[in-house]
């Protein structure tokens, strides 16, 4: 299990959100969300310039075993998306904090980012659940 | 209580994502399942399937008994060591297990069964077993490590005592002996498979699985788990018992029918709705699907056909094709353009003849 980086926010679905200096949200999903569902090999992106829901599916990502819904931690525009992920969808699993981002969120209501976990709740969701 | 298979803490020194199946507690993958998958393709890799059931049947009136139990005929087995799959079905026909038949002698053959469905094949066999006189005898006391790929055989053969090298390595298709393995081992080595690559599925005394396993892996044999097994079984066009067949299923409707033997005279358990069934006309068929664009095919999918719905059984991403396939039970007769919902989408697909990939390539029209 690599370092959860501390200047991120978590859904307790694994999603995590992070603030860049220009104010927009950029969002992927977690090492331990990543290493649950294997290999990655395929990544539905959203389109851009629609409009998302915190909590709402966004995305989707398919590993050989399994689909699964990528909800938005915020309400918004989407900005940009990882076009990388249409090629290579295991850069996910090769760097779900870094360079596997899935989307990038221009947020209409920034009180939301105060719903989300931060780094240590999330560690606590992930112990839990291996439990 | 979930089992364990003797190999449990190896799986888990290896750092092994474990997951339940069929009631044990199995490696799923040791770390990428894409790369298990490749390794059997193209070179070797070996899978622990302790879990699945191995029962001895002992008494004189064996072969007659299995004549009755199975769907496919044991008089295919002539030479000691010869093995054949089978279904076994109950009197509606449907499938109850899949299972391969070995021959020893004419009081001794072995089956293999699945794991999950262990409890109602034994207490299944034993109750028709009875008739016959037949000791139905569980061997918990084997463990099973299969191993696959174009060089298994190769890696296998290498730490077989030498006198037993050139048997073994002349072993046919189908085929098994018994062999010594590494320290003296005394092992059976079945050259049978469930993955579309050359190798050998091997029963070894749970005493000695460890070693086996470890002599393995130092020969270079890279370890596998259970989703790796998935999809090379389904690139290879093998049926997975609860996904492509069941009770509710009968062997017409799961491109079962080679496995079907109509010989004259024999009356095996479910022949009867069987010929009912083929007189009447097989109202579903099972087939092959290729989606060509992006996503993934999954099991549980509707697939939507000019002679109205069907669904996916057994769906993945192959690594092999860098594509999704599926089987899908479809109704019989011409489908028209087939297309999948996926997630509320019509996705279109190809309806092809499988298996998908044999000996490590794409089949034609794949």
């Amino acid at each position: 299990m690599s370092e959860i980086p501390g200047d991120l926010k978590f859904l307790k679905s694994h999603e995590w959100a992070r603030v860049e200096d220009d104010g927009l949200v950029r969002v992927g999903i977690s090492d331990h969300a990543q290493g649950q569902l294997g290999d990655l090999v395929y990544v539905e992106l959203p389109e851009v310039g629609s409009a998302v829901k915190a909590g709402n599916g966004a995305a989707v990502v398919e590993s050989v075993k399994a689909a699964s819904d990528i909800y938005s931690p915020v309400s918004g525009e989407i900005v940009e998306v990882n076009e990388l992920l249409n090629d290579k969808p295991e850069t996910i699993n090769e760097d779900a904090f870094g360079e596997g981002w899935i989307f990038l969120v221009r947020p209409s209501d920034r009180a939301e980012l105060d719903e989300l976990l931060d780094a240590n709740e999330y560690e606590e969701v992930i112990e839990n659940e291996d439990h | 209580m979930t089992e364990q298979t003797v190999l449990n803490a190896t799986h888990r020194a290896l750092g092994a994502r474990m997951v339940d199946f069929g009631g044990w507690d199995m490696p799923i993958n040791y770390g990428s399942q894409i790369e298990e998958h490749h390794a059997v393709r193209r070179d070797a890799g070996m899978f622990d399937v302790s879990h699945m059931t191995v029962i001895d049947l002992h008494g004189a009136r064996t072969r007659e008994f299995l004549r009755h139990l199975l769907a496919n005929s044991v008089d295919k087995l002539k030479v000691t060591g010869k093995a054949l799959y089978s279904c076994m079905l109950n009197e509606r026909g449907g499938v109850i297990d899949d299972l391969i038949v070995y021959f020893f002698d004419e009081a001794h053959f072995r089956l293999v069964v699945n794991a999950a469905t262990r409890a109602k094949d034994l207490a299944w066999i034993e109750r028709q077993a009875q008739a016959f006189g037949v000791e139905v005898k569980e061997r918990p006391d084997f463990a099973m490590i299969a191993v696959q790929g174009p060089n298994a055989r190769a890696k296998v053969l290498d730490l077989l005592h030498e006198v037993d090298r050139p048997r073994i390595g002349k072993l046919g298709k189908f085929a098994a002996a018994a062999a010594q393995g590494p320290h003296g081992m005394p092992l059976f080595v079945a050259r049978t498979g469930y993955t579309g690559e050359d190798g050998f599925e091997i029963i070894v005394p749970r005493e000695h699985a460890v070693a086996l396993w470890e002599a393995l892996a130092a020969a270079g044999v890279a370890p596998c788990g259970l989703g790796a097994r998935d999809t090379l079984r389904l690139e290879a066009g093998m049926n997975l018992y609860g996904q492509d067949m069941d009770e509710s299923v009968l062997p017409w409707e799961a491109n079962l029918g080679w496995t079907i033997a109509l010989d004259e005279g024999r009356d095996f358990i479910g022949r009867a709705a069987l010929e009912q069934q083929k007189a009447a006309g097989v109202p579903r068929v099972m087939v092959g699907l290729v989606l060509d664009g992006k996503g993934v095919l999954r099991h549980g999918q509707k697939v939507l056909t000019a002679n109205g719905e069907g669904e996916i059984l057994s769906g993945s991403f192959a690594p092999t094709l860098d594509k999704a396939v599926a089987f899908a039970r479809i109704p019989a007769g011409a489908p028209g353009d087939v297309r999948v919902d996926i997630r509320g989408r019509e996705v279109p697909v190809r309806l092809v003849k499988y298996p998908f990939v044999r000996d490590g390539k794409p089949c034609e029209g794949i």
